[in-house]
């Protein structure tokens, strides 16, 4: 079981004198803190943590669709950013909704280089894009790939692109 | 002077034209896996290096949303399979922080002597690669040998050498007998001789220490700034360690230290992980000793653990929860809630984000990969380094591609 710090009084009475009373909402679970700005505050409330609360090291940065989850009413993509403070060792989650067409995530490499390849799978994975990053191509998956396989409407066995794969005889080489 | 031209950062385009491209991989001895590199040089000199990763995806995460909680070890494994159990600890460590399921204290013994017992054998293969990659064969195969007997241990324990699929949600597959513990001893009496020789084959020796001091340093600050965690920040001056500073398991209990170096080069890295397996083996000497008796797996009571056979087959509680857990649909319901958990891999913070929809598959299992945030920064620490010091840094940075790719 984890038992990590729990108190994040200090680090939720700072973000509130910097987002304002309402600006973001928290929920629970586990003792994993999670932090939800509006998409516009994003970059804001991820800045004012490196710089405000000492939260120097960005453990990980995810996606999660959320589409036909049960009794799901916010938007079909989540991106989650686990950070650390490497003195105090409190974690938070910050949660970032995004929804269809076009998902738009504003990208936190300028923060930390180290979002550089994970924001990259999550573009892979998911389609969500991140405005600013210095080079958003696909990274697990061929360039030429079509789909975003981690979708929840991509199915588990493809839509036949290593069936129908072209392959070079010896002869036709 | 034409050095200092092909010193900038952005070649002009004379410069350019004195620069030529060499192809790294994916199938090339010294990657050990399958990794593709496009080099950009100048004579010997890297002037760029553009990682190509990709060729070992497997989309172990897309079938985690497909196997429930206990089926997808069997996956997990196969991550990092230089320490296999590491994984399975981490995973069913996030899977029972969903559920908060308490571990009996044999069990959280027995997680940490295989975790640790998995963290020797990846530092062995990454100390043992890397002077191998540098030339010095023998150090190698006496780090092999030892891995070895460590097979010998999930063997005895699981069944398995190389995947051994060990634990359960609340529990492990078997409990230890007597034969595991000798075996683990055994190790243990092993490990001093071959670090022994490890350290009398390379600490001083001349050639190894040039290939490695002052080679893909990696300062404090970029090294947090790029997410880096476990052995390689470590061996860059950051002192934190998951064991330490949010302990999990039984790790409280034990009397360790946390090895940190300053320098931030392949040395650094290399003395961190042999410091770590020393670590290690202490840890495993008390766990032994203080081995607690009683019960492995959580008590069904607490009805996520898969019951095992005995009680299965003899108690009423026992089938019926055997049942509902192996029958799918049948109504065992999980929090509709997510985590992350993360635990100390031997390469760094290995987290699961377990998103959970009310059924026993998870939603989303998104793994936090240590070998994919590290190998990110092989750019940067390999810039203006000879093309002999790729694989001395490649193996420092210990880069798994079943991990990498997923």
């Amino acid at each position: 079981m984890n038992t990590a710090t729990t108190d994040h009084d200090a680090t939720l009475r700072t973000l509130t004198d910097i987002l304002g009373e309402g600006g973001f909402t928290t929920s629970s679970f586990r003792g994993n803190l999670r932090l939800r700005p509006p998409t516009a505050r994003l970059i804001e409330m991820l800045k004012a943590l490196r710089d405000r609360c000492g939260f120097n090291l960005l453990s990980e940065v995810g996606g999660v669709d959320y589409l036909g989850y049960p009794g799901r009413s916010g938007t079909r993509f989540e991106v989650h950013y686990v950070l650390r403070n490497l003195a105090t060792l409190e974690m938070v989650i910050v949660k970032a909704g995004v929804d269809d067409p076009d998902p738009t995530l504003p990208t936190a490499t300028d923060l930390w280089p180290g979002a550089n390849w994970m924001e990259r799978e999550v573009f892979d994975m998911y389609g969500i894009r991140f405005e600013g990053h210095p080079d958003l191509r696909r990274i697990l998956m061929p360039q030429e790939f079509a789909a975003y396989p981690l979708r929840k409407d991509y199915p588990l066995r493809g839509r036949g692109e290593r069936h129908n794969f072209p392959r070079l005889t010896r002869g036709e080489s | 002077m034409a050095t200092e031209v092909l010193d900038e950062p952005e070649l002009d385009h004379d410069a350019r034209e004195a620069t030529w491209t060499l192809n790294f991989g994916p199938q090339h001895p010294a990657t050990h896996t399958t990794l593709r590199l496009v080099l950009e040089l100048d004579g010997e000199r890297i002037v760029k290096a553009t990682p190509d990763i990709g060729y070992l995806h497997s989309g172990f995460e897309k079938l985690g949303e497909h196997l429930n909680f206990n089926q997808y070890v069997t996956i997990v494994d196969r991550k990092n399979y230089i320490s296999p159990p590491m994984n399975e600890v981490a995973w069913h460590n996030a899977v029972e922080t969903l559920l908060d399921v308490e571990l009996t204290p044999r069990c959280q013994y027995i997680r940490v002597i295989i975790g640790e017992l998995a963290r020797i054998s990846d530092h062995l293969l990454c100390t043992g690669a890397a002077a191998l990659d540098l030339g010095a064969f023998t150090a190698f195969l006496f780090a092999f040998n030892l891995r070895e007997q460590i097979y010998d241990v999930y063997e005895e324990m699981s069944g398995y050498r190389f995947h051994p699929g060990y634990t359960r949600v609340g529990g492990v597959l078997y409990d230890f007998n007597d034969r595991v513990l000798d075996r683990i001893r055994g190790v243990l009496k092993s490990f001093e001789n071959v670090y022994g020789d490890m350290e009398k084959l390379l600490f001083k020796n001349r050639i190894f220490l040039d290939r490695l001091r002052g080679v893909g340093v990696l300062s404090k600050a970029d090294a947090i700034a790029c997410s880096c965690t476990g052995p390689i920040a470590r061996a860059s001056g950051v002192t934190n360690d998951l064991r330490k500073d949010q302990p999990y398991l039984a790790y409280p209990e034990f009397d360790f230290e946390v090895p940190y170096a300053v320098e931030g080069d392949c040395w650094a890295r290399f003395a961190v992980r042999m410091e770590e397996m020393r670590q290690s083996s202490r840890i495993l000497k008390q766990a032994i000793e203080k081995l607690p008796s009683g019960p492995v797996n959580a008590p069904i009571a607490e009805k996520f653990p898969l019951p095992d056979k005995a009680t299965t087959y003899n108690s009423m509680e026992g089938l019926i929860q055997h049942f509902e857990l192996i029958m799918p649909n049948r109504g065992v319901e999980t929090p509709r809630d997510e985590v992350y958990a993360a635990i100390e891999s031997p390469n760094g913070e290995l987290g699961y984000y377990l998103v959970s929809d009310g059924s026993q598959t998870a939603w989303r299992v998104r793994t936090r990969p240590p070998s994919f945030v590290h190998f990110s920064v092989f750019p940067k620490v390999i810039k203006n380094h000879l093309l002999a010091d790729i694989v001395a840094v490649l193996g420092s940075l210990s880069i798994i591609a079943a991990e990498l790719d997923r």
